[in-house]
């Protein structure tokens, strides 16, 4: 694939994360961040965000399987995820803590299971979206071309 | 450098303004490895030098604050500015934010909030502890901007009124003669061997202590 297609296809990709609301303006801060003298910034944080998520989908699991759920474990992990993503731009996992919040408010043990399978189906969207975003730029980059800049006219 | 001189511009005896501003150093304060990441890269953008800690508690150990060395003890240390988040688990931003305030040697070090919850009551608290400014998150690069020159526009008029204050401190200096210590002990001290500094209860009892021995 010719070069100026391959930064096409990666723009046209990224604009269509925003408008389906998986990516918000945040991620585009990140992106500003990330120069030559950091290339690899946005790549580092979404790695870091996708280590700390793994590991708290992994305790947000096994603390809603207790025999007797202890919310007051449960919600500063919520809390934290919905930092984390939302410091990312990963929009439609940060809503989905919010909801996913309010029934730890209302210690409500089944909206809470359902809220956390909503949390992991919005996390490994974003996750599958990004490595495929990343793997682009990537491409692009092997080719001997330059990230495009992302346009905020949409 | 005297105790409470934590942040210091060079001005060239000339009172001549116009230097190159030193780098702030900012120590930020967060549990979350993802924010700390983006704050670290916002402020290194912005030409600070950067230390992040992940808890209050350790906030305080790199400040000398935590009663370990007490706060004499890191003399290399200037930290210009402290961001913090608020909701952290042990020691919050707010706490962090008192024991600061509290601190004879670093209250003057401005702090900064950062909080993801938009609590009209805990900014308000906050600020009211002293607190320079309180930064919704996910943090922007325009409020990095915007806390930096805030906190530059004071440094600088702190010095503006230092560098007076310090001319007319040096010169009653001069002009005073040195006054002895009062000795915070009671009892009367008939050393006969002259003695140039002030006497201390410690130094007296290991003196006597001494004496004894002889």
């Amino acid at each position: 694939m010719e070069l100026a297609q391959m930064q096409k296809s990666l723009q046209d990709y990224t604009k269509s994360l925003f408008l389906e609301g998986v990516l918000d303006s945040q991620f585009l801060q990140l992106q500003q961040l990330q120069d030559e003298s950091n290339p690899d910034f946005v790549s580092q944080v979404v790695t870091l965000f996708f280590q700390d998520s793994d590991r708290i989908l992994n305790d947000l699991s096994l603390s809603l399987d207790q025999q007797v759920v202890d919310f007051k474990k449960v919600d500063p992990h919520v809390h934290q995820l919905k930092g984390s993503s939302s410091s990312i731009g990963a929009q439609r996992v940060k809503n989905a803590c919010v909801v996913f919040r309010s029934f730890c408010e209302q210690q409500n043990v089944e909206a809470c299971h359902r809220c956390l399978q909503q949390v992991k189906q919005e996390y490994y969207l974003v996750k599958n979206r990004l490595e495929t975003l990343f793997k682009l730029e990537q491409q692009i980059v092997a080719s001997g071309g330059m990230i495009p800049a992302m346009e905020l006219g949409f | 450098m005297a105790v409470g001189e934590v942040m210091r511009m060079e001005i060239p005896s000339g009172g001549d303004m116009s230097v190159t501003s030193p780098e702030l150093h900012v120590l930020a304060v967060d549990d979350s490895i993802v924010d700390r990441k983006v704050i670290e890269r916002l402020l290194r953008i912005s030409a600070c030098k950067v230390t992040t800690v992940e808890s209050g508690a350790r906030a305080l150990q790199y400040l000398g604050l935590d009663g370990d060395k007490g706060a004499s003890g890191l003399k290399d240390l200037k930290v210009n500015l402290i961001v913090t988040d608020y909701s952290m688990p042990g020691l919050t931003g707010y706490d962090l934010l008192k024991k600061i305030k509290e601190s004879s040697v670093f209250r003057e070090i401005p702090v900064v909030i950062m909080s993801s919850e938009n609590i009209l009551p805990r900014i308000e608290q906050c600020l009211r502890e002293g607190a320079e400014d309180f930064l919704l998150k996910p943090v922007k690069l325009a409020d990095v901007k915007r806390i930096k020159e805030l906190i530059m526009r004071n440094e600088a008029e702190d010095c503006k009124t230092l560098s007076h204050s310090n001319k007319r401190k040096l010169a009653e200096y001069i002009d005073d003669a040195p006054s002895p210590s009062p000795s915070p002990s009671s009892s009367t001290h008939d050393d006969s061997s002259a003695k140039d500094f002030p006497s201390s209860k410690q130094m007296k009892s290991a003196d006597e202590k001494f004496s004894s021995l002889l």
